[in-house]
C-alpha cells in the first residue's frame, strides 16, 4: 500500500477541525484583551458557589439519564410487556422539547396558582394558596428532575441501539448459559452497555451544562448563567471568555477522563451478521411494571407539557386566530435546520472516517477538535463566530469588489449562511459522535480486506463505511435536527434581518410575558422534532 | 421550499441594498424589544412616511454584532432598553450625534444625550406590587430591608439590568457601602431565590409565596389588560401596584430609548424614525399599547397607568445611574443577591 494515499483525508479533517476551532481561537482573543483583576472577586463571590451548583446539577442530571436510559432501553430492547411497540419510539419523543419549554410548562403547571396545585387545594379544602402549597419547581432538585426526563434519549438512544445489534450474540449466550434476568443486566447488559451510556450521557451533560433556559427560569446559578450574567449585566466580555475557556478547560478534561477509563476496553466486533435479540415475554405484574416504568419518562418529557401547550395554544387561537406569520417561520426553521444537518452529517462522516483511512496522530486530533463546539455554550460559541465570520464576509466583498462597481458586504451574515456554520460549528459533535461510534462496529478486517483487493482509502470510504454507516448517519442526523430546530441563543445572534425562526419567535413573546402566542411557536417546535424522532425510531427498528 | 430559498435571497439582497445606495427608501433596525411591542409603531411610520422598516429582533450581543459588522453594518436605528445598555453604546463608538429639532423639542433635556447619541423614547418605573390585602400605602425602597418583610420579597435576579439601575440609583443615594447593607437586608428577606421574571413577582404573590415584590409599572398594564390572556388578568388583580421612593427622593425610573448607528446607511431616514417615535401619535402608542410613561410632555399616560397616581421621578441624573451600574452589580454578586 502506498503510505501516502489518503493523506486528502488527513487534509480534510484538519481543515474542518479549523472551521470548529476558529471561533473557539477568537474567544481566546476576547479572553486576552481582558485583565484578569476580576478573578479574586469573582472566585470568592461567584465562581465557587456556581461550580458547585454546576457540579451538583451535572451529577444529578447524570445519574437520572443513565438510570432511565439504560433501564428503558433494557426493557424495550430485551422483553415484551404491554405497549412495548408504542414505548419504542415513545421513550424518544422528549428530545423534541427544548429545555426552556419544558421548565416553563411546569412552572406554570407547578405553580401554587397553577391547575394542578389549585386541583389539590381542592380535594384537600383549602381555599387559598397561603393555607397549602407544595415545594417550588423553582430550585435544583426541580431543575434536575426536569432536565433528566427530558435529555434521557440522549443515553436511550445508543444503549438501545446497542441492545438490539451489536449486544444481541452475547445476550443470547448468557441467557443460554442459564443466567437469571437481574444477573444478565449486571453482568453483561451494564459492561456492554457502558460505551454507549458514556456518549449519550456526554452528549446529555453537555446540553446540561450549555443550558442558560431551564436553569434561569428555575433559579439555578449553574457556570453558564455566570458567563452570560458577566458578559451582559458586566458588559465585559473578556472576562465572560475566561470563564467559558476554563469551563471548556474542564468539559475537555472530563472527556479525556472518560476516554482514559475507556480505554483497554476493546469490544471485539465480529464481521458476522447480528440476529436480533428475541424477547422474553414478561407476565402479571412484572409486565405492568415494565409498562408503568417507560410510561413515566414519556408522561412527565413530553405528554404532560405537550397536553399543557396544546390547550393554552388552543385558548390563544380561539381568542386571536393564528398567528399570521408562524408557518413561514416554521418552514424558515426547517429549512435552516435542514440544510445545517446535511453539511454536518457529511462533515462528520470526513472526520469520522479520517482516523481510519489515515491513522495519524494528526488525524485523531483533528477528530476530537471538531467535536469541542458542543462544550461551548451557544451563545459564547455565537459571539466567538461573529468575527470569523465577519471578517471572511469583508474578504468576500474585497474580492467581489474586484469585478463589481458595488460589492455586496456581509453575504454570511446576511445570507443566513452564518447560521449554517453556527449550527455545523455547535453539533458536529452529535454527527461525529454517532458516526464514529457506528464505525467501532464495521470491524477492522473489513478495510483491509478492501484495501488488499486494491481499493484505495477512498474507496474503503465509499464502498465499506459509507453504506455500513447509513444507519448511524440516518441517527444522527436526527438528532442534530432536532437540535437545530431547538436552537435559540446563536440563532438570536447571527440571523440575517426580517429572519424569525420558532425558537425566535417563541422568545420574543416569552421575554414579553404574552406566553400564550408562545404556546402555539413551542408546539410547533415539538411538532417538526417530533417528525425526525419517528424517523429515527424506525430506523433503529430495523 | 422554494419561498423560503426566495426569502433567504431576499434577505441577502436587502442586506447589500442597505449597504449600497438603497433604491426604494427603507432603513434597517437592530432592536433587544420585543418584536410585538415594535411592530404598531413601525407599522404606521410606514404607512405615514412610505419608508420600509428592515428588523432583527436581536437579545444579548447587539454591541458585539455591530462592533463586528463595523464599517458594512446595514443598521440604521438601534432601539434598546435601559439607561446602561444606551450609555454602552454611546461609549464603545457605535452610535452617532443627531441634532434635530423635533427630537430635542420633544424630549426633556435630561432624558437624551447632550450630544444627540441617544434619546429616551418612553418611562417605566421600578414599582412595588403588593398583595391586595396588605394594608399598605406608600412605600420607600430602604424599607425592603427592613426585617418585618422577612420571608415576604420576591424580586427577579440582581444581576438583571433592572435591578442593576436600582440598586446604582441606590448608591447615588447612600454611597456603596450603605447600599450593601441594603442588598443584604434585602436578600435576608427574600422568599425565594431571586430569578424569574417581573411577571413572575405578581403570580408568586398570588401563590402566597411572598407578599411584596418589585416589578416594572408596565407590566401590571398589560396584565390587567388581558393582552396576556385571562389568567394574567387574575394575577394582576391579586396585587396592587405602589409607585415608591427614595426617603430623599422619587421613584427610580429607566428607559427604553434609540440611537442612528455609526454607520448607518440611511441616516435620513433613521432620523425620521426617532422623530416619528416622539410623534404625538407614536407617544400614544407607548402610552396605551405599552403601557409605558410617554417621554413627550404633554402626552397622557393609559387610564390603567394613571390609577397608580401621580409619578415623582427621583431627581438622580441617569448617566450618574449609567456609572454606578458596574459597582451595583459587583456589590449583587458580593452579597450573593442570587445565590
Amino acid at each position: 500500500m502506498n503510505p501516502r494515499s489518503g493523506a486528502g483525508w488527513q487534509t480534510s479533517a484538519i481543515l474542518i477541525a479549523a472551521l470548529v476551532l476558529l471561533p473557539v481561537a477568537a474567544l481566546l482573543c476576547f479572553a486576552l484583551q481582558g485583565s484578569v483583576g476580576l478573578w479574586p472577586h469573582l472566585f470568592r463571590n461567584v465562581l465557587t458557589n456556581a461550580l458547585a451548583q454546576t457540579a451538583i446539577l451535572l451529577i444529578g442530571v447524570g445519574i437520572i439519564v443513565a438510570v432511565i436510559g439504560t433501564l428503558t432501553a433494557w426493557l424495550v430492547a430485551g422483553f415484551d410487556f404491554p405497549g412495548r411497540r408504542f414505548f419504542g419510539w415513545a421513550l424518544l419523543l422528549p428530545l423534541a422539547v427544548p429545555t426552556y419549554i419544558i421548565a416553563y410548562a411546569y412552572l406554570d403547571l407547578l405553580h401554587p396558582v397553577g391547575p394542578v396545585q389549585s386541583v389539590i387545594r381542592q380535594i384537600l379544602g383549602h381555599d387559598s394558596p397561603r393555607d397549602f402549597r407544595l415545594p417550588d419547581i423553582r430550585s435544583m432538585t426541580g431543575c434536575i428532575l426536569l432536565l433528566g426526563f427530558v435529555l434521557y434519549p440522549y443515553v436511550y438512544l445508543p444503549v438501545r441501539a446497542l441492545f438490539t445489534t451489536q449486544a444481541a450474540n452475547q445476550l443470547e449466550a448468557s441467557r443460554t448459559l442459564g443466567a437469571g434476568p437481574l444477573r444478565v443486566f449486571w453482568r453483561i447488559v451494564l459492561p456492554l452497555a457502558r460505551p454507549a451510556i458514556a456518549v449519550g450521557m456526554a452528549l446529555a451533560l453537555m446540553e446540561t451544562l450549555n443550558d442558560i433556559g431551564a436553569a434561569e427560569f428555575l433559579g439555578v446559578r449553574t457556570l453558564t448563567v455566570s458567563v452570560y450574567s458577566t458578559w451582559i449585566n458586566r458588559t465585559d466580555l473578556p472576562g465572560a471568555a475566561q470563564i467559558a475557556l476554563v469551563m471548556l478547560l474542564i468539559v475537555i478534561s472530563l472527556v479525556l477522563i472518560e476516554r482514559r477509563a475507556r480505554r483497554g476496553q476493546q469490544y471485539a466486533a465480529s464481521a458476522r451478521r447480528h440476529l436480533p435479540l428475541a424477547r422474553v415475554r414478561l407476565r402479571g405484574l412484572a409486565a405492568w411494571a415494565a409498562t408503568g416504568f417507560c410510561a413515566m419518562p414519556v408522561m412527565i418529557g413530553v405528554a404532560a407539557p405537550a397536553a399543557y401547550l396544546i390547550r393554552q395554544g388552543w385558548r390563544r387561537i380561539a381568542f386571536a386566530g393564528i398567528p399570521p406569520r408562524i408557518w413561514s417561520e416554521a418552514a424558515q426553521t426547517a429549512t435552516l435546520a435542514l440544510v445545517a444537518t446535511l453539511v454536518a452529517v457529511a462533515l462528520g462522516l470526513v472526520i469520522s472516517a479520517a482516523p481510519r483511512l489515515y491513522p495519524t496522530w494528526l488525524a485523531r486530533a483533528a477528530a476530537r477538535i471538531s467535536t469541542l463546539g458542543y462544550a461551548v455554550p451557544g451563545t459564547i460559541l455565537a459571539i466567538g463566530l461573529l468575527p470569523v465570520i465577519t471578517f471572511a464576509d469583508r474578504r468576500i466583498s474585497d474580492v467581489l469588489g474586484l469585478f463589481l462597481a458595488e460589492a455586496p458586504q456581509l453575504i454570511l451574515l446576511g445570507s443566513g449562511a452564518a447560521l449554517i456554520y453556527a449550527y455545523v460549528a455547535r453539533f458536529l459533535a452529535i454527527a461525529s459522535g454517532g458516526i464514529e461510534a457506528g464505525m467501532t462496529r464495521i470491524p477492522i478486517s473489513l478495510d483491509h480486506a478492501a484495501r488488499s483487493m486494491g481499493r484505495s482509502p477512498s474507496g474503503v470510504f465509499r464502498h465499506v463505511h459509507l453504506p455500513l454507516s447509513r444507519a448511524s448517519m440516518a441517527a444522527a442526523g436526527l438528532l442534530i435536527f432536532v437540535d437545530c430546530v431547538k436552537e435559540l441563543p446563536a440563532t438570536l445572534l447571527l440571523r440575517p434581518l426580517n429572519v424569525e425562526t420558532l425558537a425566535t419567535h417563541l422568545y420574543g413573546e416569552a421575554a414579553r410575558g404574552t406566553y400564550e402566542d408562545a404556546a402555539i411557536a413551542a408546539l410547533l417546535i415539538i411538532a417538526i422534532g417530533i417528525l425526525p424522532v419517528a424517523l429515527l425510531s424506525r430506523n433503529i427498528r430495523s | 421550499m422554494k419561498s423560503v430559498i426566495r426569502t433567504f435571497l431576499g434577505a441577502a439582497v436587502l442586506t447589500q441594498l442597505a449597504g449600497g445606495a438603497g433604491l426604494a427608501e427603507e432603513l434597517n433596525l437592530y432592536t433587544t424589544r420585543e418584536p410585538k411591542l415594535v411592530e404598531p409603531l413601525l407599522e404606521s411610520f410606514t404607512k405615514e412616511t412610505g419608508i420600509t422598516v428592515n428588523t432583527i429582533f436581536l437579545k444579548d450581543g447587539l454591541p458585539e454584532r455591530l462592533e463586528q459588522e463595523a464599517a458594512a453594518s446595514p443598521a440604521d436605528v438601534l432601539m434598546t432598553v435601559d439607561i446602561g445598555n444606551l450609555v454602552d453604546l454611546v461609549d464603545r463608538g457605535l452610535t452617532q450625534p443627531v441634532n434635530s429639532e423635533a427630537l430635542n423639542a420633544a424630549i426633556p433635556e435630561n432624558l437624551r444625550d447632550k450630544d444627540g447619541n441617544w434619546f429616551a423614547l418612553s418611562l417605566r418605573a421600578r414599582a412595588l406590587y403588593a398583595a391586595k390585602d396588605l394594608d399598605l400605602a406608600s412605600f420607600h425602597y430602604e424599607d425592603l430591608a427592613k426585617p418585618e418583610w422577612k420571608g415576604k420579597v420576591c424580586i427577579r435576579s440582581g444581576q438583571h439590568p433592572y435591578n442593576v439601575a436600582l440598586t446604582a440609583a441606590y448608591i447615588t443615594h447612600h454611597g456603596a457601602d450603605e447600599t450593601k447593607a441594603w442588598l443584604e437586608g434585602v436578600k435576608a428577606n427574600l422568599a425565594r431565590t431571586a430569578g424569574g421574571g417581573d411577571r413572575d413577582v405578581a403570580r408568586d404573590i398570588m401563590g402566597g409565596i411572598c407578599e411584596i415584590g418589585i416589578a416594572n409599572t408596565y407590566y401590571v398594564g398589560l396584565m390587567r389588560s388581558g393582552a396576556g390572556g385571562p389568567e394574567q388578568e387574575e394575577w394582576a388583580k391579586a396585587i396592587k401596584l405602589i409607585l415608591p421612593s427614595f426617603e430623599n427622593g422619587g421613584t427610580q425610573v429607566n428607559v427604553s430609548g434609540a440611537a442612528v448607528a455609526k454607520n448607518a446607511p440611511n441616516k435620513d431616514q433613521a432620523v425620521k424614525l426617532l422623530e416619528y417615535l416622539v410623534s404625538d401619535a407614536a407617544q400614544k402608542i407607548y402610552a396605551e399599547a405599552n403601557y409605558e410613561y410617554p417621554v413627550k410632555p404633554g402626552i397622557p399616560v393609559s387610564p390603567l397607568v394613571g390609577e397608580f397616581g401621580e409619578l415623582q421621578v427621583d431627581a438622580t441624573d441617569l448617566t450618574a445611574i449609567a456609572r454606578e451600574r458596574k459597582t451595583a452589580s459587583e456589590l449583587a454578586e458580593t452579597v450573593g443577591f442570587d445565590n
